[in-house]
């Protein structure tokens, strides 16, 4: 697979280390009245859909960014590339 | 019909003509007491299990697409009971039992051989490491050998024991362990579990579950509609898409992990080797080639297909302790799609929907587990409580923070 990364162009995914589910940037809130369960879900559930799929490559080998990737998990095309700063303060979640 | 040597030279005398079918094709009816999703070798084992141990009447196993063509026809073919934890050692020490007495309870031949598998220990720190494993598992009555280096330089005299990285300096060996013909064990499960009563139904995809109440009644199904007082799901490698059409999420991420085979040679290789150094283990078939295989392709996919990196990651392993198998051509490869779960272990347990169980999340090790799987799932469905065996296999213990992490990776499912 070829990664196109948004700052260096394309580049192998053997550069890449997989994390999973893009949606490990939504950290929940430890401090909410249901932060336990919160949690559990967060660590351990996942949607795990057959299709696309919204998912963090680290570029280990490369510039140590992070990556959302969306990614089809039935083809393994890639549809999307983008830096995973942009999208965690997209959603407020840079801090 | 019962198999035997004698039928066989019968029938070779008489032209072959009195073979029958080894399992019918019925129509599915309206209603069971049992449905079991996913006709590979757990649904098949649970359905023969409920039928021939507990007793249950009325079961059916629904199969998308041909019994035997998931996993179970996918992957490379080991069994063995080499785990350490608590949770996990009893329950593969039971599989492996059953595999001992597996063709005389089905009356057929899975060509089971335990021609023996050795764990290679390239370090001292491996070696307790290995060493406590064994220990753990004579506990649990399982067999485990520590082998020093002339003892595996008398068995395998081939491998590379003086490499400058990672040397040989011993080996854990499970002599009981071994091989088995996979496609047999879902064909011998699915003629005794068609013997004793049990519908096998093929090209039925199930689309849906009926739940009404927190109930599940029955499956609509590309067939129509089956009820059913309780529906156990064994379909590893699509639990998240199935168990999405109940609105669950699970403990779950599916990832493809690559096979290999080679062509066909001479017998080299007497037993199952496993490189303690990098992920590759190989043996070889009975006709001749040789079975490897090694880590996940690592992300996320339910294509059956693999990428190249892998591949050289695979056959580097292989290189490394095994240098004379860089002159066999490889003659084919394949990627099936694993349940790898958040602690590497499975999950065999109700639901928070009545009526509704789960038995998935096998990783890369359900092959092995195919007969216990199926009798401990068969006991959940019959009794409703887990079998002694899998107490550990619940839902709830990544909330208790019971979990069996055979590896120490954590909720990091392609590390497992």
């Amino acid at each position: 697979m070829i990664i196109n990364h948004p700052l260096l162009g394309p580049r192998d995914s053997a550069e890449f280390v997989y994390l999973g589910d893009a949606s490990l940037i939504e950290r929940p809130d430890p401090a909410a009245e249901t932060a336990l369960a919160d949690f559990v879900d967060y660590a351990y559930m996942r949607e795990n859909p057959a299709g696309s799929l919204r998912e963090l490559w680290f570029h280990e080998a490369g510039d140590r960014s992070w990556l959302v990737v969306t990614r089809n998990t039935m083809t393994h095309e890639i549809s999307d590339v983008q830096m995973a700063r942009d999208v965690a303060r997209k959603i407020g979640c840079s801090k | 019909m019962q198999y035997s040597g004698f039928k066989v030279i019968k029938e070779a005398l008489t032209g072959h003509k009195g073979w029958k079918p080894a399992w019918r094709d019925p129509e599915p009816q309206s209603n069971y007491d049992i449905v079991i999703i996913g006709g590979g070798g757990h649904g098949l084992a649970t359905a023969h299990y409920l039928a021939k141990i507990y007793g249950e009447k009325k079961i059916a196993v629904l199969e998308k697409g041909w019994i035997g063509g998931g996993n179970v026809g996918r992957n490379t073919t080991i069994v063995r009971s080499n785990y350490l934890l608590d949770g996990n050692e009893p329950f593969y020490e039971m599989s492996l039992k059953l595999w001992e007495g597996l063709e005389q309870d089905l009356n057929y031949n899975a060509m089971i051989s335990q021609r023996g598998i050795m764990n290679l220990i390239h370090s001292d720190a491996q070696r307790d490491a290995f060493v406590r494993r064994g220990n753990a598992m004579m506990l649990n009555g399982a067999d485990a050998e520590y082998l020093d280096l002339d003892q595996i330089k008398k068995e395998y005299p081939f491998l590379n024991f003086d490499d400058a990285r990672f040397p040989i300096k011993g080996g854990l060996a499970q002599r009981r362990g071994g091989t088995v013909r996979h496609d047999a064990v879902a064909w011998g499960y699915a003629r005794s579990a068609d013997s004793h009563g049990v519908d096998i139904i093929q090209n039925c995809e199930v689309t849906g579950f009926r739940i009404e109440n927190g109930k599940c009644l029955g499956v609509e199904t590309s067939r129509g509609y089956i009820g059913a007082s309780k529906v156990g799901c064994a379909v590893a490698g699509s639990s998240g898409r199935l168990m999405a059409k109940a609105n669950m999420r699970l403990p779950i991420e599916s990832h493809v992990l690559q096979a290999f085979v080679s062509e066909g040679l001479k017998p080299v290789l007497p037993g199952v080797i496993t490189f303690g150094a990098g992920h590759f283990y190989v043996s070889q078939s009975d006709k001749g080639g040789l079975v490897f295989g090694g880590d996940l392709d690592g992300y996320n996919s339910y294509a059956q297909r693999g990428n190249l990196p892998v591949v050289e990651d695979v056959c580097e392993g292989g290189m490394a302790i095994m240098p004379m198998i860089g002159r066999a051509r490889l003659l084919r490869m394949w990627g099936g799609i694993m349940d790898m779960s958040m602690d590497g272990s499975p999950i065999i347990d109700r639901t928070h929907i009545d009526g509704l169980y789960f038995n998935g999340g096998w990783c890369y090790g359900g092959f092995k587990a195919t007969p216990a799987s199926g009798m401990v799932f068969a006991h959940l469905l019959a009794k409703d409580e887990p079998h002694e065996t899998a107490t550990a296999y619940r839902f709830d213990r990544f909330k208790t923070g019971n979990m069996i992490d055979e590896k120490g990776m954590g909720n990091q499912p392609n590390l497992h």
